[in-house]
């Protein structure tokens, strides 16, 4: 009786302290909103918004509503992230692998590069970026093109938009290619393990995967034309480009900074990753006769990988939670259209908040459910 | 065997290769050096493509003739191992080259040689480079923001105040060492503390706070003499109890002002700012969110289960929301949470969110540096007869933290890279005051100088600390 009485004590008393803080903020919060005659409720999503977005990627303008507006925030969020950490993967990638480099200045240079990038703070080089860096492009009308077609301005990247045909078949040719290499890797390796036949995977992969949307171009009725950007002139002085994609200089500036911040970690990740690799490993394999070709994919990268995965998620959350940084540059993300314009226009401070908050926690805890997964995969079968 | 290859470079054509290749190599750094410096192009009488290209096939072609293995010249060797041990590598090395040789002139002229440094308006920064008049004419406002210029050196007095007592434990003689980490976990942090409040604030703006230090140190000082049997318990109720004394029954509204010293101004956290709030908050929120990553590192490892799920939801919830939205949630709803009249500072508000948030990080680091400790100091400890809370004061935690102080440094650094975030609030350190002075009107058009500026500040600033970190992780390396 005793011993239990003594367990449940310190126990007892957290929850009494927890239950009691919540209970005093839920009270104190009753109380403020009656008296300042604020209703608590999501009713408000539905409403109409009457504010509108610079760039979306679903159509909305002020006549719809606040959950409208919470996506198009989500969206560009969502947009942010992915780019970037594509991005951040490529340069993070390559960098860790050169830090490795027995080249004296490659290895030198990347090391600088990871050294710079990350004691500088996310959100100053963001303002850099955005009012230092993009700020110096010329105006529409005095830009070059690149390549003929891309133009950067002052006023955001100006690409060719992809005009489709058929759409469709050529999306279905790229599923059947991709459905095909699964089941041809699967294929090899069951090869590979019952009879040790190898057969080049990557070349055939590349070839079905140009092949097949090349026969839908040939065969299907699939054809592509660029709408290329062209000069507009609004007034005197005041020029656009008509037509094509265009990329807002928020959007650059934040997946510039995102990814030149967040690969300095993952290149770190990367180096002690390979490093971590034990040098017995390379010799044993190099000494079964492998090729280095086949060490670097057989033998060092599924082991390295087990190490880099783990962190590089962390990294990958944390580049989506960074993504919020957009609001100090007003890039239309979730927490500057909803936190901030829906917040100040209906006033519902603890919904906005707890909902904004809330689709973070669940952002993350699906990427990294989503990792873990793949990081179960590739464990280490041990009996 | 005498063949002589008389393509392929080779130890024995060593001479004439080396010569040739030197040569070339030479050559092609030569062009791009005067190309760069002095606008001279040696070899533009080629076809623009080939003269562009042509500094490049130079110096790999030198490269290719100078790979010589075991050529028996010491620094030729430990040339061909660093920047030339294959054809790829070559051209990188090359490219890399180029790319420093060309760039320095540009960067030398935009930070010194075409930049202006002398008078203190707009009008003399005509030159190619950097205007850093613009930050000599800001840099009061870049260090201390909206602080009264006649009351700064408040703030100065302070900092080297505090420097100077942190720096107390370099000169401490080994008598008094074992004191060392009371007086950096307690003594220090509330010295800072009332230095700031009484000196740099001037006034009684949280001095609600008082109350609770005095009850704090009071019941501190009467713990030592209670049993230990009690002293969770004690610990637990009284000080909170000595608070409440203190302020409802003990004390009166007069009294309020004895806190104040005489002759100095209030000045309100509003107008605090630049680099100087950049350390305050990043030094409150360092020494609050240890203790309380501590804590809840030790509640997810707790055999309790409530405790435990009461640990893992705060981490995970912390963890897995971006900073800005916390800083959101102090600045409009956490109001709502508290009574009417009940009013905390901007400032303080901001310093419990990021601590909190930071806290979440800490926690799961000192968690790792747990989890990694062997069982066998837990069974040892234990086997001694130790408690749960002597076992981890004086057996586990030291060595768990010794661990993690990579880990722990890289949370710090996170913090201190955070902290301008704080605009969200409306507070203004060096980045937002950047901001500010770039939409000045007669200072348009400086963005660029003010973000270097405040990037090199805060590059040395995280570079040191990274430094430290390193240093005492070798300091206090000890071999398993």
């Amino acid at each position: 009786m005793n011993f239990k009485l003594k367990d449940l004590g310190p126990q007892l008393i957290t929850v009494i302290a927890v239950v009691l803080i919540f209970g005093f903020f839920t009270y104190n919060a009753q109380i403020n909103m009656e008296n300042r005659g604020i209703d608590f409720g999501y009713g408000f999503l539905s409403q109409e918004s009457s504010f509108d977005v610079q760039f979306s990627l679903i159509e909305y303008d002020g006549s719809h509503s606040y959950f409208r507006a919470y996506l198009v925030g989500l969206l560009n969020t969502i947009l942010v992230s992915v780019i970037g950490i594509i991005i951040a993967t490529i340069i993070g990638v390559i960098v860790g692998v050169a830090r490795l480099s027995p080249n004296f200045l490659i290895n030198k240079f990347a090391a600088y590069y990871v050294e710079f990038f990350r004691n500088i703070p996310l959100l100053l080089q963001i303002f850099f970026w955005y009012f230092a860096a993009l700020r110096a492009l010329p105006l529409p009308q005095d830009a070059e093109a690149i390549f003929g077609v891309f133009f950067l301005t002052i006023k955001g990247l100006y690409v060719p938009a992809f005009i489709w045909e058929n759409f469709n078949i050529f999306f279905y040719s790229i599923v059947t290619s991709i459905i095909a290499i699964i089941v041809i890797r699967f294929q090899a390796k069951k090869l590979r393990e019952t009879q040790g036949k190898q057969i080049p995977v990557f070349l055939i992969s590349i070839g079905l995967i140009l092949i097949l949307p090349l026969l839908s171009f040939l065969i299907g009725g699939v054809s592509l034309s660029f709408e290329i950007p062209q000069l507009k002139q609004l007034a005197a002085t005041s020029f656009v480009y008509d037509g094509g994609l265009s990329l807002p200089p928020e959007l650059i500036a934040l997946t510039l900074s995102l990814s030149l911040y967040t690969a300095t970690f993952i290149a770190e990740c990367v180096r002690a990753g390979i490093q971590g690799v034990s040098k017995g490993q390379k010799e044993a394999a190099a000494s079964i006769g492998l090729t280095p070709n086949q060490v670097l994919k057989l033998v060092i990268m599924p082991q390295a990988l087990r190490i880099i995965i783990p962190p590089t998620t962390n990294q990958y959350l944390n580049l989506t939670k960074n993504s919020s940084l957009a609001a100090a540059i007003a890039y239309p993300d979730l927490v500057l259209v909803f936190a901030g314009t829906a917040l100040m226009q209906t006033g519902k401070a603890i919904e906005i908040v707890s909902i904004t908050m809330f689709t973070y926690l669940s952002l993350s805890i699906s990427i990294s459910i989503l990792m873990n997964w793949y990081n179960k995969k590739i464990a280490i079968q041990e009996k | 065997m005498n063949k002589i290859n008389f393509l392929k470079p080779d130890k024995s054509n060593l001479n004439t290769y080396l010569y040739l290749g030197s040569f070339l190599f030479f050559i092609s750094i030569f062009d791009v050096f005067l190309n760069s410096f002095f606008k001279l192009n040696i070899i533009g009488f080629l076809p623009n493509f080939l003269s562009f290209i042509m500094p490049l096939l130079l110096g790999f072609i030198g490269l290719y003739f100078i790979r010589i293995e075991y050529s028996g010249i010491k620094k030729l060797d430990l040339l061909n191992k660093h920047i030339n041990t294959n054809n790829f590598n070559a051209i990188l090395s090359l490219l890399i080259i180029f790319v420093i040789i060309k760039s320095i002139p540009p960067i030398l002229d935009w930070f010194f040689i075409g930049a202006s440094f002398a008078g203190d308006s707009k009008d003399v920064c005509t030159g190619s480079g950097a205007c850093w008049t613009y930050i000599k004419v800001w840099m009061r406002r870049f260090m201390y923001g909206m602080y009264p210029n006649a009351e700064q050196w408040r703030i100065n007095l302070s900092f080297i105040a505090l420097a100077l007592l942190g720096s107390v434990g370099y000169f401490a003689t080994d008598r008094f060492k074992k004191y060392l980490t009371l007086y950096y976990v307690v003594i220090y942090p509330l010295i800072a503390f009332l230095f700031i409040f009484f000196f740099i604030s001037g006034g009684p703006v949280f001095f609600d706070f008082s109350y609770g230090i005095i009850a704090a140190i009071v019941s501190i000082i009467i713990g030592f003499f209670i049993p230990n049997k009690f002293k969770f318990y004690y610990f637990l109720i009284v000080p909170l109890f000595l608070y409440i004394l203190l302020k409802y029954f003990l004390f009166f509204e007069e009294t309020i002002e004895l806190g104040k010293l005489d002759g100095l101004n209030w000045v309100e956290t509003g107008a605090w700012g630049g680099l100087s709030l950049t350390f305050i908050i990043s030094f409150f929120c360092l020494i609050f969110c240890f203790p309380i990553g501590m804590a809840f590192a030790l509640g997810r490892r707790s055999n309790f289960p409530l405790i435990r799920y009461i640990s893992i939801g705060f981490i995970e919830f912390w963890r897995g929301v971006p900073l800005i939205t916390v800083l959101f949630m102090s600045a409009v709803m956490f109001p709502m949470f508290l009574p009417a009249d009940f009013f905390i500072d901007k400032l303080v508000r901001c310093i419990i969110a990021i601590s909190l948030f930071e806290a979440a990080y800490v926690a799961e680091v000192i968690r790792g540096g747990l989890q990694a400790l062997p069982r066998g100091q837990y069974e040892a400890a234990k086997s001694l007869g130790m408690g749960y809370w002597k076992m981890h004061i004086f057996v586990i935690l030291p060595q768990a933290l010794k661990l993690v102080i990579p880990g722990i440094a890289n949370t710090f650094l996170a913090l201190v890279k955070d902290t301008p975030l704080i605009f969200v609030v409306g507070l203004l350190e060096i980045v937002g005051m950047l901001n500010l002075a770039k939409t000045n009107p007669e200072w348009l058009g400086f963005a660029m100088e003010g973000y270097v500026f405040a990037a090199i500040i805060f590059w040395i600033i995280c570079y040191a600390m990274s430094k430290y970190s390193y240093n005492l992780e070798i300091k206090y390396k000890t071999d398993r």
